[in-house]
């Protein structure tokens, strides 16, 4: 090989990443933080669907089960070796604890073992990441809306690895409200894709639920209220024995949620003077909500990013992606990285 | 032959290399840091100390439960991502025998004990055989590694020893401390406690009984290894009770 050939590919970054910090067991394999070799992702949901929603220990012991095939996989498909790789980034926090020290664990006894560095990822920041693999041309600063099961975030993306969380839940996550309404009307777990299913079939004006404001701050969010006002008017047919049509609650929670996260993101871009914003997470799946931010962005005259659907599931490209530019800033991590299940963004 | 061997499976932590009938290094801790944040250092320390190069382990040996479930995951998945990276096999040593091996030699039965909470202990009882003209002890199993009321256990002890009027029982384990008030007024034959260099899990004794079971073929792939856990998740526990329940309710 020529030297300037050898050169060249030492500029490369392969990552393998590693994400288990719910009921997915994932692994990927990515080139320079936005090209997907693979993306391997293991799903637990069935093994949940029964209890109506994820028990820790069950999605622990599924994790450890899995995660040699998992990683083995992703590197397969990649046509990758592990020593190929220029460092392992791994999900270290938020999440379950059990499920996020099977990743931890796993990949720092990699790291120890083969020498390639270690980088510990946050979650959120693989979730928002997310966007720079479906739009290579992304760039911060940018807003970034991260709704899903566990978290509901508005987020100012400064630079890369740069964040400043400038509105948060003060009780349930937007997806988690999802799953507790879905379970109220008789969905089922996961309620987000059933939700918006049913949706489509009913009258989003329907009924009338409130959008809650929080205090003083513009731009958190609480979605408990919302929930309780949904319980509460099932409660009231019940009582009046009128019946309930399941398609016109489930299209007028979806609005109620989609107003408030399309309302509060819209408020921080005009504050801001962002011409960028995007989505990321479970919750950014959700099709209306994807046409209320597509419309609001186009009338305040902005681009809308948002990843496919795969890549706003829980998965490991995201968490890549978010290593890669760790790398590029020279983040490593000891072995002695813990998995910290309420970590912060930014911090 | 090199083995590593891992145990975390309860509050010691504890990392061993076995090199042909010699223990290479061993480094144990009974501290409040996790697993976590404490067996891969302690490993590193070990490896910078022996000049070991990793690619020198034929096998990964690892207690393979039972034990508190996240010192299980944490030396498992440590143990799994060994094997991937390296290419090698697990020898997964159950806890209780491991622990038991500690006091290799001894005409004692041995009873490790390890708290297992919901007024259970997870035990076993073990003994060791010399064959005919051997110059080396095995480890005969008599009750196998189970979750059990202390009384259970107790009672089984008491039975043993009497089957056998010269032996007596030996108590090992974090669960000696929990129960030493229901062992000194349920066993009716001589007992005695290990002392404090063998009464807790070392990765030394781990590795010692790997290697038997690595002569033995008691192998498995990194990709198909598991913790054994001796017991189901609460969630899983309280749907079968409750369908128990149920089904309880339609026979009457």
């Amino acid at each position: 090989m020529s030297m300037q050939g050898r050169m060249e590919e030492e500029k490369e970054v392969w990552i393998l990443a590693i994400e288990s910090s719910c009921d997915e067991t994932a692994a990927a394999v990515i080139k320079d933080g936005r090209e997907v070799l693979s993306n391997v992702i293991y799903s637990q949901i069935e093994l949940h669907t029964v209890y109506g929603g994820v028990v820790p220990e069950i999605a622990s012991r599924k994790h450890i089960e899995k995660i040699n095939q998992v990683v083995q996989a992703a590197l397969d498909q990649a046509e990758k070796k592990l020593t190929d790789m220029s460092a392992i980034a791994v999900t270290y926090g938020p999440g379950l604890v059990g499920p996020l020290l099977i990743g931890v664990s796993f990949a720092k006894a990699l790291s120890f073992a083969s020498g390639i560095p270690l980088i510990g990822v946050h979650h959120i920041e693989g979730h928002i990441s997310a966007n720079y693999i479906e739009h290579k041309e992304l760039q911060p600063p940018f807003a970034c809306l991260v709704a899903s099961g566990g978290h509901s975030h508005l987020v100012v993306v400064k630079d890369y690895g740069e964040y400043e969380v400038i509105g948060r839940t003060r009780d349930d996550a937007a997806g988690e409200a999802f799953d507790k309404v879905a379970r109220a009307i008789g969905l089922g777990y996961p309620g987000g894709p059933k939700i918006d299913k049913v949706s489509r079939q009913g009258n989003p004006d329907a009924i009338h639920f409130p959008r809650a404001k929080v205090g003083e701050s513009t731009y958190d969010f609480s979605f408990s209220g919302l929930k309780s006002a949904v319980l509460n008017y099932l409660n009231g047919c019940r009582m009046k024995g009128e019946e309930i049509n399941q398609a016109d609650v489930a299209a007028s929670f979806q609005k109620a949620v989609v107003d408030v996260l399309v309302e509060h993101s819209m408020a921080a871009v005009r504050e801001y003077g962002f011409t960028k914003f995007a989505i990321a997470g479970g919750v950014a799946s959700n099709s209306a909500l994807r046409e209320a931010l597509a419309e609001a962005c186009n009338k305040e005259g902005i681009e809308f990013y948002h990843p496919s659907p795969v890549l706003c599931t829980d998965n490991a490209a995201m968490i890549g992606a978010a290593g890669y530019y760790e790398y590029l800033k020279g983040v490593r991590h000891g072995y002695d990285l813990n998995a910290v299940p309420n970590l912060r963004l930014g911090e | 032959m090199r083995i590593l061997a891992i145990d975390s499976s309860g509050q010691t932590a504890s990392v061993a290399v076995w090199e042909d009938d010699l223990t290479l290094a061993e480094f144990s801790i009974h501290a409040k840091k996790t697993h976590s944040q404490t067996l891969l250092p302690m490993l590193e320390a070990v490896r910078e100390k022996t000049e070991l190069a990793m690619e020198t382990i034929d096998a990964i040996a690892v207690t393979s439960g039972p034990g508190s479930f996240t010192g299980l995951r944490i030396g498992s998945a440590t143990a799994k991502g060994f094997g991937f990276a390296l290419d090698r096999p697990i020898i997964p040593v159950p806890t209780l025998e491991g622990l038991a091996y500690n006091l290799y030699g001894t005409d004692k039965i041995v009873c490790p004990l390890m708290d297992a909470r919901r007024n259970q202990t997870y035990t076993g009882l073990y003994e060791f055989v010399k064959k005919d003209d051997g110059d080396k002890y095995d480890m005969n199993v008599i009750k196998e590694q189970c979750a059990v009321a202390i009384e259970e256990i107790l009672e089984a002890c008491n039975e043993q020893a009497c089957r056998n009027s010269d032996r007596s029982v030996i108590f090992l384990g974090d669960g000696v401390p929990v129960f030493r008030e229901e062992i000194k007024r349920r066993v009716r034959v001589p007992y005695s406690f290990a002392p404090a260099h063998m009464n807790r899990q070392r990765a030394a004794a781990v590795a010692a009984l790997a290697a038997k079971y690595y002569e033995q073929g008691r192998l498995q792939s990194a990709a198909e290894y598991a913790p054994e856990y001796l017991r189901l998740s609460q969630a899983e526990r309280e749907k079968k009770e409750q369908e128990a329940a149920n089904a309880a309710k339609m026979a009457d």
